[in-house]
């Protein structure tokens, strides 16, 4: 709670200061020291009409250029690469749909946190198609069918049946193929149909088997069960938030994804932002250099500005500029030009790019304020 | 389908929605207009437990890195 003396500085001065003080400043001295902190507060605080967008692109941009050019960097024990240094800083800033490692950070529930089955949870949540749970594949010519020999151990592993499994076969090949379950639980497929090409189809046939979904999470391609402090996590390979969230052993309020549009649209627009904010930070730490805080802050409150995900790219932030010079400053200014003639758009020189062109004074520092006469 | 509480999430700061009186006083004290505020989607999940709609404005208190806690507003657009 905040000191009465206090009071008066809610408004002006950030809580996470104002707490500071308090806890570091004796009562007597309060008042004074708060006054001085106020002046000290506001004398920090940026100017009007600074270029801070500039400044940002700069105090981004120079560490850029010692970043490393690497895509891959290994992450833990097992062969997992996640694309970290410029290429990422890239595909963060681009706002891209689809990024080239997408991974998640599954934390889990007690018991399952400190270690219980933990290779049991993995597996369950892990995409696993049919390949995985059959030994062996025989192709009987003359019947024209395909037994599949199946591995016991490993349908008990992920906590299924050759009944689902049965099923899931029977949905994927509704058209190609009956499916009948045979002696020691094992399942024969009968190709439906019979002419000359029938051989080359049962192999087609064969593979296309290979890669049907069972069970587990659709576009959970690894799985890695780590220790993270003292509770065990899971990492993947492949990413699908709104399913991952829906399982009961997960811990809904900490499990995340790098994958920022996934993000937007499961947990929101705010979500997305912090979300931008945490992973650029991340691949800036990670290089061992050091951007202040602010700079993030804006590129990613630019990025959300309008209620969905922008990219700082012709198609995202720029596009959404009033001026057709700035729009056309930046790339593709012809297209820029002849789309603006075509409907005939205005330009009112609000900003600075335009005003840069034309050679006048741009409306920042000292040229933002203008004289007003008094009547 | 389970239903997932995502306003617990780590991630999702908390939203809530500003009364007619507030944001009139909100527009007043910055001397904006409605339309100069950043926009949220009104189909955004975080706003699947409020009642909103196009127009409102959702107050949104952000856990800062710099300042603890920081005030946002975004108006609900379609």
């Amino acid at each position: 709670m905040v000191h009465e003396q206090l009071k008066q500085y809610v408004e002006k001065i950030p809580n996470k200061l104002l707490e500071e003080l308090e806890a570091h400043c004796p009562a007597s001295k309060l008042k004074k020291a708060a006054e001085k902190l106020c002046e000290e507060y506001l004398n920090a605080n940026i100017a009007p009409g600074e270029a801070v967008g500039l400044i940002s692109a700069e105090s981004i941009g120079e560490p850029g250029t010692q970043m490393t050019l690497n895509t891959f960097h290994f992450a833990g024990v097992a062969e997992m690469n996640v694309t970290m240094g410029l290429p990422r800083m890239v595909e963060i800033l681009d706002a891209r749909k689809s990024i080239s490692t997408p991974t998640m950070e599954i934390f889990l529930k007690s018991p399952y946190n400190k270690g219980k089955d933990i290779r049991d949870v993995a597996l369950q949540i892990k995409e696993t198609s049919t390949s995985y749970f059959v030994k062996e594949f025989t192709i009987n010519v003359t019947n024209l069918s395909i037994e599949l020999n199946l591995d016991q151990e490993k349908i008990r592993e992920v906590h299924t049946s050759v009944k689902t499994l049965a099923k899931a076969l029977e949905k994927a090949l509704v058209k190609e193929a009956s499916i009948k379950l045979v002696e020691g639980d094992n399942i024969e497929l009968k190709l439906k149909g019979k002419d000359e090409k029938s051989l080359n189809v049962l192999y087609k046939l064969k593979e296309k088997l290979k890669d049907i979904y069972v069970t587990g999470i659709k576009g959970i391609k690894q799985v890695l069960p780590v220790k993270r402090k003292d509770e065990f996590i899971i990492i993947t390979a492949g990413s699908n938030l709104k399913k991952v969230l829906e399982l009961e052993f997960v811990d809904t309020t900490r499990t995340v994804t790098n994958d920022i549009h996934e993000i937007n649209s499961t947990l929101g627009i705010e979500a997305a932002r912090q979300a931008i904010i945490d992973e650029l930070l991340k691949v800036i730490e990670a290089q061992g250099l050091n951007v202040d805080l602010r700079h993030i802050m804006l590129v990613a409150d630019t990025m959300c500005m309008g209620g969905s995900i922008k990219g700082i790219t012709r198609y995202g932030v720029v596009s959404e500029k009033a001026s057709v010079l700035a729009r056309a400053s930046f790339e593709t200014p012809l297209r820029h030009l002849t789309n603006a003639a075509l409907v005939g758009e205005i330009d009112y020189l609000d900003s600075v790019v335009e005003n840069v062109m034309l050679n006048q004074p741009v409306p920042i520092g000292t040229g933002l304020p203008r004289v007003i006469a008094k009547k | 389908m389970s239903k997932i509480d995502i306003t617990q999430h780590v991630l999702v700061p908390k939203h809530s929605k500003v009364s007619e009186k507030e944001k009139k006083e909100l527009l007043q004290k910055y001397s904006l207009t409605l339309k100069e505020l950043p926009k949220i989607l009104s189909n955004d999940t975080a706003l699947k437990s409020l009642d909103v709609q196009e127009g409102d404005v959702v107050k949104i208190e952000r856990n800062s890195l710099t300042a603890g806690k920081s005030i946002f507003y975004r108006r609900v657009a379609l």
